[in-house]
């Protein structure tokens, strides 16, 4: 099925090019329109063959070298953002678990923050770059990027945990109490189990949230080697290479689909020997 | 030494700022070994909270309470009893036997004793080809079953029970009286049980707890002397019957005698 739709896509895309407007088209007086010219749309064709082109004539790299290693980059930082975001996120949820107060006095702020655009946090975070230090250890450049990942990560996370911790029934939390069970113990033997249905569709939200968090703060703060660097230089080259910008932008959707990859894995994984309709 | 000993027990949940709400008033109960005491009354007189102080998930405002001779706090520590609820409750992420094996596992059992035990209490149910099943798979009456078995699987002496059968449809439910009776007799077990159906009163108990509401108190006491070994014969017998009437009266009495003391103690 994907097969087929992607081939849908480039249908329509070939087919806007042969039939849409060169300079653009009106609708109803308002210029929306996109202009279907070599220069705006190139082929698909000359997309996928620009791939296999050195980068540039002084260069021996191919542009697909130059964009897997940007993905490989951002994809590190993916990891390392998402990894943060995860423990960040379930920590905060065992909390709000465990003290009441803790989640009527956290949960607000929880919100707060992803209310806070993330392009208006990115100068801030990458400003810590080079200059803070923690018990010697410096902060290096890409942990901006990584972090700014993880603060997209680890809202759903968190408000996804706390929602599973806190779905055992009241009568699955009584037999723990009645088989003496201390929290710590009823926290690993029923609580976490039990969340699993519920922590994995926050995986997937927070997964594509450490993608937009690297990618977009990568643009933003211009941190060198990984693809949201190359989205911003490729499109300066668009007026000679019209081609080459789209080969970092399907970078970019790669590395979503590899995160996705790897969530739909973990899903199978965890998700197996469970029940398959759960209310989540 | 008696089973359960309730002593001068009251109950009082304060609902708001200023409401309180006496659940319970006067308990005084003591259950002998080997005895099948049901708790019936309406709604809202307190019946499942006596259990759960038994069990001590909450504690008295006054009074005391004694399970196989200790405080119910130190017995519940030593898991000196198991417990089964409406809704059979079994973890949907674990197998049949590891949901029977969890008590053992919470009492530090090592990994072959509790197969070997989760295996036992399986053949008590007659239930042995289902271990490796996932609870899901079970129907409601099968997941009562192992629910049963997981309360039973540390060879507790006592077993508590919520209304255990309530969600069941009638057939499966008679069915199942039969079978816990067998359980408990095989086993043992001394049982107490909350119920708020008569016929399943009269059917499992030796002796029946008639309670009213507001404030949650016994108001009558109905010895059941069927025997020892009941089955679906007994449910045709006229002594069944007659004992039903009298636990009903008793049960519309305990309505009407608002402010009397019937408590009968022994």
């Amino acid at each position: 099925m994907f097969v087929v739709s992607m081939a849908l896509v480039a249908a329509a895309w070939e087919a806007y090019k042969k039939w849409g407007p060169q300079d653009g088209g009106e609708v109803l007086g308002w210029k929306i329109l996109p202009r279907a010219k070599d220069r705006v749309m190139p082929h698909i064709s000359d997309i996928f063959s620009r791939f296999t082109d050195p980068l540039n004539r002084a260069s021996d790299e191919t542009v697909l070298e130059v964009v897997l290693k940007g993905v490989w980059f951002s994809f590190r930082l993916v990891l390392a953002g998402f990894g943060m975001g995860l423990v960040a996120g379930m920590l905060l949820a065992i909390v709000m678990t465990r003290f009441r107060f803790a989640e009527r006095a956290v949960l607000p702020y929880l919100v707060v923050s992803q209310t806070v655009p993330l392009i208006a946090l990115a100068p801030l975070v990458a400003s810590w770059g080079g200059k803070l230090e923690l018990f010697g250890w410096e902060w290096p450049r890409w942990m901006s990027s990584a972090v700014l990942g993880a603060f997209l990560t680890f809202f759903p996370i968190a408000v996804g945990t706390l929602r599973g911790l806190q779905s055992p029934t009241a009568a699955s939390l009584e037999l723990m109490d009645s088989l003496a069970a201390p929290w710590r113990r009823t926290l690993v033997t029923l609580r976490f189990p039990a969340a699993v249905p519920y922590i994995v569709p926050a995986l997937k939200l927070g997964a594509a949230g450490a993608v937009i968090g690297v990618v977009v703060s990568e643009i933003s703060t211009g941190l060198r080697g990984g693809i949201g660097r190359l989205v911003i230089e490729f499109s300066q080259k668009t007026t000679g290479d019209p081609a080459i910008v789209y080969t970092a932008v399907l970078g970019a959707a790669f590395l979503g689909l590899v995160l996705a990859g790897m969530v739909a894995i973990a899903d199978a994984v965890f998700m197996r020997n469970r029940p398959k309709e759960v209310d989540a | 030494m008696s089973a359960v000993v309730v002593s001068g027990v009251s109950k009082v949940f304060s609902t708001g700022k200023s409401a309180k709400v006496d659940a319970l008033q006067g308990i005084d109960l003591a259950i002998e070994p080997g005895e099948f005491v049901s708790l019936i009354g309406p709604s809202g007189c307190g019946k499942s909270t006596l259990l759960r102080l038994i069990a001590n998930l909450t504690e008295p405002t006054t009074g005391s309470i004694t399970v196989n001779g200790k405080p119910s706090r130190q017995a519940r520590l030593d898991q000196d009893y198991g417990m089964a609820f409406q809704q059979a409750g079994l973890f949907e992420w674990r197998s049949v036997a590891k949901n029977i094996e969890l008590p053992l596992e919470l009492k530090g059992w090592d990994r072959a004793k509790r197969r070997a035990r989760a295996m036992e209490m399986l053949d008590l149910v007659k239930l042995p080809d289902f271990a490796h099943h996932m609870p899901w798979q079970l129907s409601g009456g099968m997941q009562q079953r192992i629910a049963i078995a997981r309360a039973l699987a540390a060879h507790p002496p006592l077993l508590l029970m919520d209304e255990p059968f309530g969600a069941l449809d009638e057939m499966t439910r008679e069915h199942m009286q039969a079978e816990l009776l067998r359980i408990c007799k095989e086993t043992d077990t001394t049982v107490v049980f909350v119920t708020h159906s008569i016929p399943e009163a009269v059917y499992l108990s030796t002796r029946v707890v008639v309670m009213s509401p507001r404030p949650g108190r016994i108001t009558d006491i109905i010895e059941v002397p069927l025997g020892g070994s009941r089955d679906d014969d007994t449910r045709e017998t006229g002594d069944f019957f007659s004992k039903i009437t009298e636990v009903r009266e008793a049960l519309r009495g305990a309505e009407y005698a608002v402010g009397a003391r019937g408590i009968e103690d022994r």
